[in-house]
C-alpha cells in the first residue's frame, strides 16, 4: 500500500462557516481544481452546536439559528459540486504546501498550489487558569457543555456557576436554565463582560443570573463530582483574589467560558507566524500569512463575534488565494514576516513587538488602548480599494476617537465612538480616498479620549 | 477461595501480582477504586531515582538501587516508556558544594555506580536553560524517568495475561485469620463491600490506608501519616526544556522542588511535601502551588507563568520509622506486607515484588507454571513523527485498510484515534471510566484538555460497556460526567 502524492490547486481546511465561504467564493472566482477538507463527520463546524438564533443578521438580513445559517452554505457547496472530504483530518502541512490527512479509508498526501487555513478555535481550559483545588467529574468548558447538551441531548448538570462571561458561557446559562438547571452566578475577572452586550441582557438579565463582575473562582470543591467552588473578589488593579472575603457556592459544575484560541498547531508547523496577541497568523490585506500560497481566515486568524464577519472574511481569503494561484510570480513575502523566533516566543511577545523594515510591507501596530488588530501588515505592492481593519480594545472606553496615523504621527483617519468594549471587536474602514502616499515606517492604531 | 489476595493496585500490587503470576496459583486483586493505579500511583513525579538520597542501610537505600536497573528491564519489557535521562543535583553556592560530595559518599555506600560532581560550565553546557547562577552540581548517570501510570497498568495487564484476576471497586473492610482445626492451616477471611472473600496468602499494598487494614489483623501496628506533595504541569507547547532531572540540593526547609521531562516532553514542577489529616485529600492549593514556582524559578529563571495546563497531587504514605515495612509479618503467618511505600517506591517496586514473591514461593513451597505467557503488544500507536518515514506511512496505511477506526481521529491535540480508544477499553484490565482512557492513550490529556473530543470518548464507551453514557464517570463513584438526559425524568 504506498501513499502516492496527488495535487489539488486550492486546499481548504475546515468545513465551518469559513472554510464553505472560501470554497464557495473561490469557484465564482472561477477555480475548478478546490478540495475542502474537514475532520467532522459533517460540514459546518462549530454552528452545529449553536441552536439558538442571532447569525445572519448582516450576511443575509434574517435572523437564522446557527444550523440554519450553516445549512445555507452547505446546500450551496453540495450544489456546486465542490470536492470534499469528510472524516478527514489534516495532520500537517509544510512549508511548501504538502498535507498529510488520515482519514477512515487511509492516509493521503496532497500536494496544494494554495491552502486556505480554516481550522476554527478551542476554548481556552482550567489548566490554564490553574484553579487550586479538586480535580473531580463536573468541571468542563461552555462549548463542551454546549455540545454535549444540543448535540447529544445529555444533561452536563444541575447547580452550575460559569466562570467567565464570554458568549458561549452566556448563551448556556439561558440555554440550561431552559432545560430546568439553576445557574447559581456567572463569575467574571474584569469589570466589564467579555461577551457581547446583547447576550447579557437576553440570557442573564432577562433570567436573574446574577452576574459577578471583578471575581473569580478560587477553589473547586468535591473529591468525585463538584460539590461547590469558592469565589473571592479581586483587586481592581492586580486582578490578585482577596482571600479574606472568600465565599461558598454549592453546585455540581463548573462551566469555564474563559476565551477561544484559534487552532493554530497546523499553521505553526507550515512556518506561519502568529501574533501572539491574535493568536491567529499576522496576515496582510489579503489575509495571505507569512508562507507564500498560506490564506487564513475566520477564527483561526482571530476570534470572532458575529460568524457574517466569518462569511465575508473568508470570501476575501478565497478571492486572494485565487489571484495567487493565477499570478504564482510575485515575489514572495515569506522573509517579510518571519523574525527567525520561535513560535513559543511569538506568542510571548508584546502587542507591537518590534518588526524589520521591509520596504513591500507597511506593519500597522497596535498602539495605546489596542488589544489587537488584523490585518497587521499592508502589501504595498496592492493597495487594496477599501481596507477594513478589525480590532479589539485593551478595556472598556465610552466616547473615544479610533485614531490611525502614520510612523510620523499623522492622522490617516478618525472615527468617533460611543463605546468600545474588548467584548466586541470592531472596525475601521478606511476608504480609498484617504490613502496617503505611503511612506515609510508604520502605521499604528491607538484610541484616543 | 484464593490462593494469593492482594489488596492494593498500584505500582506496587500490581508489581506484585505480575511476579506471583508465575507460580502455579489463583491470584486475586482488590482495589477500591474504578481502575488500577487510581492511587499515589498515578500522581508522582515518575522518577528512576539513582540512590544517592536514601540513607545507607535503610531498606529504601537497598530497594532502590536494585530497583533502579529493573524499572528500565521491565519498562523495555512491557514497552512501557522510560528513558535514561540522568539525574542532576544543583548547589547553588560554592558553600554547598561540600554537601554534593557528601551525597556522592552516600550514594557510594549503597552501591550506586555512575555518580559524580559536575562543574557549573558542564551542567550549562548540558543544560543551557539552568539557573547560571548554580556553583556546581552532582550528576547521577543511572537517574532516569518513566510513565508511572504506563508502568502500573502495563504490569496490571501482563499479570491478567496470566491469570490474575483484578476486581475494583471491592474496598476491602477489615481482615481476619481462622486455623483450620484439622490441618493446622490457615485461612484468610477479607470482609470487602461486594462480600467477603477468601484466601490462604494475603498481601497488603494499600498505600496510605495499609496501616488501617494491618491493624486489623496484627498486633504490631502501624501508623501512616499521608504527606502531599503538589505539582504543575507545563503545556506540551513548552515542550521539555531540559534533558536531565533536576533536583535542588536539600535544605532545612525541605527536599527542594524539582525541575523534570516526563517520557511524554512535557515539564513537571514539584512536589511539595505536607501532612494531611484526610489521606484522601489530593486537592492542590493555590500557598503551595505558588511556593513550587519560585522554588522552581531558581532552578529555571526562563519559566513563565502562562504555560501551564494543570496542577495535581499525590500522597506519600509515611511511616513514622521513615522506611518501607516489607515481608513477612511475625504474628499472622500467610500475611505479607509491603508497607510506608513512599519514595523511592516506584523505582523500588520491581525489587519488592521480586522478594515478597519468592518469600511466598518458599513459604508455600509453590512450583513454576510451565508457561509464562509474554505480556500483550502495546496499543496501536501513532505519532507525527512516522509520517516522516514513508515505510511507516504506508505501515500506517495498511492499518487503517484493516481496521478504518485507525483513521478516525478522536483527540486532536494528542492524536489519539478511535482504534486507540477501543482497544484501550477492549485491553485485559481495559479502561472504564475517562480517567482510564486518559492513562491509556494520553486522549483528554492535551492542550484542549478534553474540551472537544470528551463527548465522543463518552459515546465510544457507552458503546463498547453497552451501558448509558449517563453511567460513565471520570473515575468510578460519584465521579459522573453527565446528569441526565434531555427529556428523562432524572
Ligand atoms: C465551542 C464554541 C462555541 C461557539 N458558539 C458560538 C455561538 O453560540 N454563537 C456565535 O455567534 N459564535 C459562536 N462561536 C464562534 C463561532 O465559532 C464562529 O462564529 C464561527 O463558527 C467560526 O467559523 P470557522 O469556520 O472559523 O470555525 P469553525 O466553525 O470552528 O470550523 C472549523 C472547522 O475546521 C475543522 N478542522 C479544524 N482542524 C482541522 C484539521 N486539522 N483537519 C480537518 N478539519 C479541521 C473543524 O472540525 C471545524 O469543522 C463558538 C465557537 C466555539 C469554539
Ligand atoms: C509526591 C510524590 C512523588 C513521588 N515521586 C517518586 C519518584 O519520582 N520516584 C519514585 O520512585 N517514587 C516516587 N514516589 C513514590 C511512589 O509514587 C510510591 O512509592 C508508589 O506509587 C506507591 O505505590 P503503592 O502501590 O504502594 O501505592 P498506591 O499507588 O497508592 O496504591 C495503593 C492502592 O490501594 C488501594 N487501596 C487502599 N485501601 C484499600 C482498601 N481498603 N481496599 C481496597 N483497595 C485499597 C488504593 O485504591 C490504591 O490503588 C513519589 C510519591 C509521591 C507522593
Amino acid at each position: 500500500m504506498k501513499v502516492m502524492p496527488e495535487k489539488v490547486s486550492l486546499v481548504i481546511i475546515g468545513g465551518g462557516p469559513a472554510g464553505l465561504a472560501a470554497a464557495l467564493e473561490a469557484q465564482r472566482q472561477g477555480l475548478t481544481d478546490i478540495l475542502l477538507i474537514e475532520r467532522d463527520q459533517q460540514l459546518g463546524g462549530i454552528l452545529n452546536q449553536c441552536i439558538h438564533t442571532g447569525f445572519g443578521l448582516h450576511y443575509f438580513g434574517e435572523e437564522l439559528s446557527g444550523p440554519e445559517y450553516a445549512d445555507r452554505f452547505s446546500t450551496a457547496f453540495t450544489t456546486a459540486g465542490i470536492a470534499c472530504l469528510l472524516e478527514s483530518h489534516v495532520l500537517e502541512i509544510t512549508p511548501d504546501r504538502v498535507l498529510t490527512v488520515i482519514s477512515p479509508l487511509g492516509i493521503r498526501k496532497i500536494a496544494a498550489g494554495a491552502v486556505i487555513l480554516a481550522m476554527g478555535c478551542r476554548e481556552r481550559p482550567r489548566g490554564a487558569l490553574g484553579i487550586p483545588g479538586t480535580r473531580c467529574a463536573g468541571v468542563l468548558t461552555a462549548g463542551m457543555a454546549q455540545r454535549l447538551l444540543n448535540l447529544q441531548g445529555m444533561m452536563p448538570g444541575q447547580s452550575i456557576v460559569i466562570l467567565g462571561s464570554g458568549d458561549i458561557g452566556l448563551i448556556m446559562a439561558r440555554r440550561l436554565t431552559l432545560e430546568g438547571a439553576k445557574v447559581e452566578a456567572v463569575v467574571e475577572l474584569m469589570p466589564y463582560s467579555s461577551g457581547l452586550t446583547r447576550n447579557v441582557v437576553q440570557c442573564l438579565q432577562d433570567y436573574e443570573i446574577p452576574l459577578l463582575l471583578s471575581h473569580t473562582v478560587v477553589e473547586t470543591h468535591g473529591r468525585e463530582r463538584l460539590i461547590g467552588v469558592t469565589l473571592a473578589p479581586v483587586h481592581p488593579q492586580s486582578r490578585k483574589p482577596d482571600l479574606a472575603q472568600t465565599r461558598f457556592i454549592a453546585c455540581d459544575t463548573l462551566l469555564l467560558s474563559v476565551g477561544l484560541i484559534p487552532e493554530n498547531e497546523l499553521s505553526l508547523g507550515a512556518g506561519v507566524v502568529l501574533d501572539p496577541a491574535t493568536r491567529g497568523p499576522r496576515v496582510d490585506q489579503r489575509l495571505g500569512t507569512s508562507q507564500p500560497g498560506i490564506f487564513a481566515c475566520g477564527n483561526v486568524l482571530h476570534v470572532h463575534d458575529l460568524v457574517d464577519d466569518v462569511s465575508r472574511e473568508a470570501e476575501q481569503a478565497a478571492r486572494s488565494a485565487v489571484a495567487f494561484l493565477n499570478e504564482t510570480d510575485l515575489p514572495a513575502p515569506q522573509a517579510d514576516f518571519s523574525t527567525g523566533r520561535l513560535p513559543d516566543q511569538h506568542l510571548a511577545a508584546p502587542a507591537g513587538w518590534p518588526f524589520p523594515e521591509q520596504p513591500s510591507l507597511l506593519p500597522i501596530l497596535a498602539g495605546p488602548g489596542i488589544r489587537s488588530v488584523v490585518p497587521q501588515l499592508i502589501s504595498r505592492d496592492r493597495i487594496p480599494e477599501t481596507l477594513r481593519l478589525a480590532f479589539r480594545p485593551a478595556r472598556v472606553y465610552r466616547s473615544a476617537s479610533i485614531c490611525l496615523r502614520d510612523g510620523q504621527g499623522q492622522l490617516i483617519i478618525k472615527s468617533q465612538r460611543r463605546i468600545l468594549t474588548p467584548g466586541e471587536e470592531a472596525r475601521l474602514t478606511i476608504p480609498a480616498s484617504h490613502w496617503p502616499a505611503v511612506t515609510a515606517g508604520h502605521w499604528q492604531l491607538s484610541i484616543e479620549v | 477461595m484464593h490462593d494469593v489476595v492482594i489488596i492494593g493496585a498500584g505500582v506496587i500490587g500490581c508489581a506484585i501480582a505480575r511476579e506471583v503470576s508465575r507460580y502455579k496459583l489463583r491470584v486475586l486483586v482488590l482495589d477500591q477504586a474504578s481502575d488500577v493505579c487510581e492511587g499515589t500511583s498515578k500522581a508522582n513525579s515518575g522518577i528512576i531515582h539513582a540512590g544517592y538520597d536514601a540513607t545507607p542501610g535503610t531498606r529504601k537505600a537497598h530497594y532502590n538501587v536494585r530497583g533502579n536497573p529493573l524499572v528500565y528491564q521491565w519498562a523495555q519489557e512491557l514497552s512501557v516508556p522510560c528513558q535514561n535521562n540522568t539525574s542532576l543535583v544543583l548547589a547553588f553556592s560554592e558553600t554547598d558544594l561540600p554537601r554534593i560530595d557528601a551525597l556522592i559518599e552516600r550514594g557510594q555506600q549503597n552501591g550506586v555506580t555512575g555518580l559524580r560532581k559536575v562543574s557549573r560550565e558542564e551542567v550549562l553546557d548540558r543544560e543551557p536553560l539552568v539557573n547560571p547562577a548554580i556553583a556546581g552540581a552532582l550528576l547521577a548517570e543511572t537517574g532516569g524517568i518513566v510513565s508511572p501510570y504506563g508502568l502500573t497498568i502495563a504490569l496490571a495487564e501482563h499479570a491478567a495475561v496470566n491469570g490474575v484476576e483484578f476486581r475494583l471497586n471491592c474496598q476491602v473492610q477489615a481482615l481476619a485469620h481462622q486455623t483450620d482445626l484439622d490441618g493446622g492451616q490457615t485461612n484468610f477471611i477479607i470482609e470487602t463491600s461486594q462480600g467477603p472473600v477468601q484466601a490462604r496468602a494475603i498481601v497488603n499494598a494499600a498505600g496510605v490506608f495499609a496501616d488501617r487494614l494491618h491493624n486489623t489483623l496484627s498486633q504490631d501496628t502501624l501508623t501512616i501519616t499521608a504527606r502531599r506533595g503538589e505539582y504543575w504541569m507545563l503545556d506540551k507547547r513548552i515542550g521539555a526544556q531540559f534533558c536531565a532531572t533536576l533536583f535542588q540540593l536539600p535544605t532545612d526547609k525541605g527536599k527542594g522542588i524539582l525541575v523534570t521531562p516526563t517520557v511524554e516532553q512535557t515539564l513537571i514542577l514539584g512536589p511539595t511535601s505536607d501532612p494531611v489529616p484526610d489521606k484522601m485529600d489530593t486537592r492542590t492549593t493555590a500557598a503551595k502551588l505558588e511556593e513550587i514556582l519560585e522554588a522552581a524559578a531558581q532552578t529555571w529563571p526562563g519559566l513563565r507563568k502562562d504555560s501551564f495546563i494543570t496542577s495535581f497531587s499525590g500522597l506519600r504514605a509515611h511511616l513514622a520509622e521513615g522506611d518501607f515495612r516489607v515481608g513477612r509479618v511475625p504474628d499472622v503467618p500467610g500475611y505479607y506486607l509491603a508497607a510506608g511505600i513512599e519514595s523511592p517506591g516506584l523505582t523500588a517496586a520491581p525489587a519488592i515484588a521480586i522478594d515478597l514473591a519468592e518469600l511466598i514461593a518458599t513459604d508455600f513451597n509453590l512450583a513454576l507454571k510451565p508457561e509464562f505467557l509474554s505480556p500483550p503488544p502495546p496499543i496501536p500507536g501513532f505519532s507525527l513523527k512516522q509520517l516522516a518515514d514513508p515505510d511507516e506511512l504506508d505501515n500506517l496505511a495498511a492499518e487503517i485498510a484493516r481496521d478504518p477506526a485507525m483513521g478516525r481521529m478522536v483527540c486532536r491535540c494528542e492524536q489519539v484515534t478511535e482504534a486507540q480508544i477501543r482497544a484501550a477499553i477492549r485491553r485485559p484490565v481495559g479502561a472504564r471510566t475517562l480517567d482510564g482512557i486518559k492513562r491509556r492513550t494520553r486522549a483528554n490529556m492535551g492542550r484542549c484538555q478534553g474540551g472537544f473530543c470528551t463527548p465522543r470518548i463518552l459515546e465510544i464507551l457507552a458503546e463498547e460497556l453497552g451501558c448509558d453514557s449517563t453511567d460513565l464517570t471520570k473515575s468510578g463513584g460519584q465521579s459522573r460526567i453527565l446528569t441526565g438526559q434531555l427529556g428523562v425524568e432524572a
